[in-house]
């Protein structure tokens, strides 16, 4: 029962600016279902990027042996010759194919290219009653539900006779039942023989199924906690997971608390494919001058979806509540009526949303206020780079010149970009989502002077981030939301990391 | 010198179009015997590729916003033939006929516009549409014969020519005088921009790189001028066609409305969040563009004297073709007006030098095929080398 199957030693993976695994070790038995939990940015997903070779051999130092041999691949097609398949939290499905063409995706049933379809059709529907799915092989995947489609990840996964098994997060989209479903199904699989590794943030589930628990922490390795022989318990894997010296990474502020800017009242939000799906539910927050409000709640749990309703829109339908700024009631229906209201959104994805990437710096620095550079609708080039000058300076941003196009920033440079943008805005309330995602130590405290310049100045902040360290370092107030609704509310030095936890999971 | 070639190796990209269409013109020029570059020809080259490039201007937006239009094309035949129309059947004068040309074409870009921008049916749907509408609508609203011949003040709009103020007997001397002018405007605004930049503690360009390049393009403009000169001098049309060029170089390069459609093609749900109203302005582009087809569809009617059936077909492609050799990204934020009008020249120099040379018209579609793939292909090459 105890032979080990995988085990990863000293693994030590590299970023630009970022160790995200630093000798990280773990051992996988077989017949195990083995569960690594860590708080976002821990590394478990770097982790099973490794063994799946997203991350190539050579990209990362140390060694791998699966079955007692050193296992080296390049790809996932290599991973998955091996007998190792991993299922994303995104899945890899095809919408308007159907079941049964999805579970032979790229490993199909096929005489010199022509498609055999009985045989599909048959071991499709095979495969399925062995996982519990009863449904038409030939509907297509767009018909069945997430938990369903959960399920078709797993049938493809076993389609190509594995003998390990990762699921990343593999619950986050599902309902309690479906979720059960699922649980229910890996303990089944797994007294067929199968293992399994299980990345999950939900504590109780994690605690339900595995007979292995690795805790990770800022990319280095805990504890590896057995069922049997040690005493697991939810306290003790959150203290694993969180427990870090919290002194001195926060810088001091001095900010006058004044009245409150700021209220979102009875904010809920639909789904905007799902009909009937509420994302927020009657959410009620309030912030004030100078004041430094944090956001905590999983992936997931609405935090970006309440952000971007709020500022203009920009995600949602059926949008209901109110918005007060200064005590009055405020449009922000368009983004723009939200900047002129006095709103701010530095948005979670500086790639995708936050940054015109082929632009230059002095672009992206004056695009959501070119009003002040110019006059009647014509650029003063002068002004916008003595703006975009101020800002390189303000900000210490490493770049050739305000010319440069911000995709050859790094990426705590391309950071202050972005914040650079919004300040230049001088809103009156800042809402910042996962400011300091993906970027150094070093930038990472010049994010947070930011901040606390603002709050010196009497902005109202509202500080949305997944990593509960700094939440508890840099908030006066903490939100927690837990599937769209705010679930609690703690002033300063009221909550521990546990119990935040606790309410987000 | 070092300095001069790294200069031109920064400025690798628009450079390496003026060289392309510089060697195209020599190229033909030998092999015309002279002919490409004759007086005559070469106003011809302007009258000919005019409407073209007032098209290239429009389908530049369009393109910098990552979106393509089918339908210039039978906008342009479709506003001749309403013009031609109104001018022979009901006996209208050339300034209303004109005023109602372009109001027509801006309403055709308003429903595209529509349907692209607010319903969000993909441009290429939409444009491909309009090219089956207009068309169709030219061919009813033409009974599918053409109309002409029309007035002599219509048609002054692509044959006149700027009458010589100064008498000037073998050669046109305004013609020269504006090539003067013209030219210490270049150099006098280079100059200006280099004095900005040097205040503002920029490094500028060397002074030998700035000297050569003024040379260069003094030396460009007084030998168009001289051959226009030569020739009956300055046609209206280049006057209409140089105020586009650069009234529309000014508004990608220094206004608000500029600089948000590059933002907006570079990443729309970045300038989206940015408080840039992204359906309003590809809805103006659209507009934009349609005002600019009815403007070419006039020219291209006053040249051929009479609105057809057939007008505008493949103008569409030209325009497309002229953007893309001129720099501009299929994935939209990148192109310059001085790319789609350097595109143009290549296309008109090589559609005419081929002419001339007696390639026949068959051959001439593969060449220019192959020009527009190479161009694209060596830009992609360039771009994948610098990542």
């Amino acid at each position: 029962m105890s032979d080990l199957l995988l085990e990863m030693r000293d693994i030590t993976k590299e970023f630009p600016g970022v160790r995200a695994l630093d000798k990280v070790s773990i051992k996988v038995n077989q017949g195990d279902i083995h569960a690594i939990v860590g708080e976002n940015g821990a590394g478990k997903s770097t982790l099973m990027k490794v063994l799946s070779g997203v991350h190539p051999h050579g990209s990362f130092d140390g060694t791998i042996y699966w079955r007692g041999n050193e296992y080296q691949v390049r790809n996932i097609r290599q991973s998955e010759a091996h007998g190792i398949a991993i299922i994303h939290q995104e899945f890899a499905l095809t919408p308007y194919l159907s079941i049964a063409e999805n579970i032979f995706l790229g490993n199909e049933y096929a005489r010199s290219g022509v498609i055999r379809w009985n045989e599909t059709k048959k071991e499709a529907e095979r495969l399925c009653r062995t996982v519990g799915l009863e449904e038409d092989v030939d509907t297509p995947i767009m018909d069945i539900g997430v938990g369903k489609q959960q399920l078709v990840e797993i049938v493809k996964a076993l389609s190509k006779n594995i003998s390990l098994l990762i699921l990343d997060e593999p619950t986050a989209a599902l309902n309690e039942i479906e979720s059960q479903n699922l649980l229910e199904l890996l303990k089944r699989l797994k007294n067929e023989g199968m293992t399994c590794v299980l990345i999950s943030h939900k504590l109780n589930e994690v605690l339900d199924v595995a007979d292995a628990i690795t805790v990770l922490r800022d990319g280095l390795t805990v504890e590896t906690l057995r069922a049997g022989n040690d005493e697991i318990s939810k306290q003790r894997l959150i203290r694993g997971m969180v427990g870090r010296d919290l002194t001195d990474r926060f810088p001091e502020r001095n900010a006058e608390i004044g009245e409150t800017v700021f209220e979102v009242q009875n904010w809920t939000v639909f789904h905007p494919q799902i009909p009937g799906k509420k994302v927020i539910d009657d959410a009620t927050i309030a912030i004030r001058r100078g004041e430094v409000v944090g956001l905590a709640g999983l992936m997931g749990a609405g935090r970006t979806e309440f952000a971007m309703s709020v500022f203009g829109r920009s995600y949602g339908a059926n949008v209901t509540g109110a918005v007060r700024v200064g005590g009055r009631e405020t449009d922000t229906r368009t983004v723009q009526r939200a900047i002129d209201g006095g709103l701010a959104y530095v948005s979670e994805d500086r790639k995708t949303l936050g940054l015109v990437l082929e632009n230059s710096l002095k672009n992206n620095v004056t695009l959501a206020n070119l009003d002040d550079v110019s006059e009647r609708g014509v650029i003063d080039d002068n002004r916008e780079i003595a703006v975009a000058e101020r800002a390189v300076d303000a900000f210490k941003i490493k770049c050739s010149s305000i010319r440069q196009d911000v995709v050859n920033l790094s990426g705590g440079n391309q950071q202050k970009v972005v914040l650079a943008k919004w300040l230049f805005c001088d809103s009156d309330v800042y809402i910042m989502d996962e400011p300091t995602r993906g970027i150094d130590v070093g930038a990472k405290l010049d994010v947070y002077n930011v901040i606390n310049d603002l709050a010196e100045k009497g902005k109202s902040i509202l500080f949305i981030s997944s990593e509960l360290p700094e939440i508890l370092g840099m908030s006066d107030r903490i939100y927690v939301m837990n599937k769209g609704r705010i679930v609690r509310e703690f002033a300063r030095g009221e909550a521990t990391q546990e119990d935040l936890l606790n309410l987000m999971i | 010198m070092n300095k001069i070639l790294l200069a031109i190796k920064q400025h690798g990209k628009q450079y390496g179009m003026v060289l392309a269409l510089a060697s195209i013109i020599i190229l033909f020029q030998i092999w015309t015997n002279g002919i490409l570059l004759r007086p005559l020809n070469v106003t011809n080259l302007i009258l000919q590729n005019g409407y073209v490039l007032i098209l290239s201007i429009g389908m530049l937006f369009i393109i910098i916003t990552a979106r393509i239009d089918l339908s210039v094309g039978s906008t342009v035949a479709f506003v001749g033939a309403i013009t031609a129309m109104l001018m022979v059947n009901f006996d209208m004068g050339v300034i209303p006929t004109v005023l109602i040309g372009l109001i027509i074409g801006a309403l055709i870009g308003a429903w595209q516009g529509l349907w692209t921008a607010y319903v969000g049916v993909p441009a290429f749907i939409t444009s491909l549409a309009g090219m089956l509408i207009f068309r169709g609508l030219t061919i009813a609203v033409l009974e599918g014969r053409s109309i002409g011949p029309l007035a002599p003040a219509f048609r002054a709009i692509s044959n006149s020519f700027v009458p010589d103020l100064f008498g000037g007997t073998s050669i046109n001397v305004t013609a020269i005088l504006v090539g003067l002018a013209l030219c210490a405007y270049v150099v006098g605004s280079d100059y200006m921009r280099r004095r900005e930049t040097i205040r503002h503690g920029f490094s500028a360009p060397s002074i030998g790189y700035f000297f050569a390049r003024n040379i260069a393009s003094c030396a460009g403009i007084m030998a168009l001028s001289w051959l226009l000169a030569s020739y009956n001098g300055i046609p209206t049309l280049l006057i209409l066609l140089v105020a586009l060029v650069l009234f529309y170089s000014f508004v990608t390069n220094h206004t608000v409305v500029g600089r948000r459609i590059y933002a907006l093609g570079g990443n729309e749900a970045a300038a989206q969040l940015s408080g840039v109203d992204t359906k309003k302005l590809v809805f103006l582009t659209n507009v934009n563009l349609g005002v600019l087809a009815a403007i070419a569809g006039i020219v291209f009617t006053a040249r051929l004297n009479a609105g057809t059936p057939k007008a505008g077909t493949g103008f569409e492609l030209d325009a497309i073709a002229a953007c893309f050799i001129g720099g501009a990204s299929v994935s939209g934020g990148t192109g310059t007006i001085t790319g789609a009008l350097l595109g143009t020249f290549i296309m008109g120099v090589m559609n005419n030098g081929m002419s001339i040379v007696g390639i026949s018209v068959d051959y001439q579609q593969a060449i220019k095929g192959l020009v527009i793939l190479f161009a694209v292909a060596i830009d992609i090459l360039l771009k994948n080398q610098k990542a």
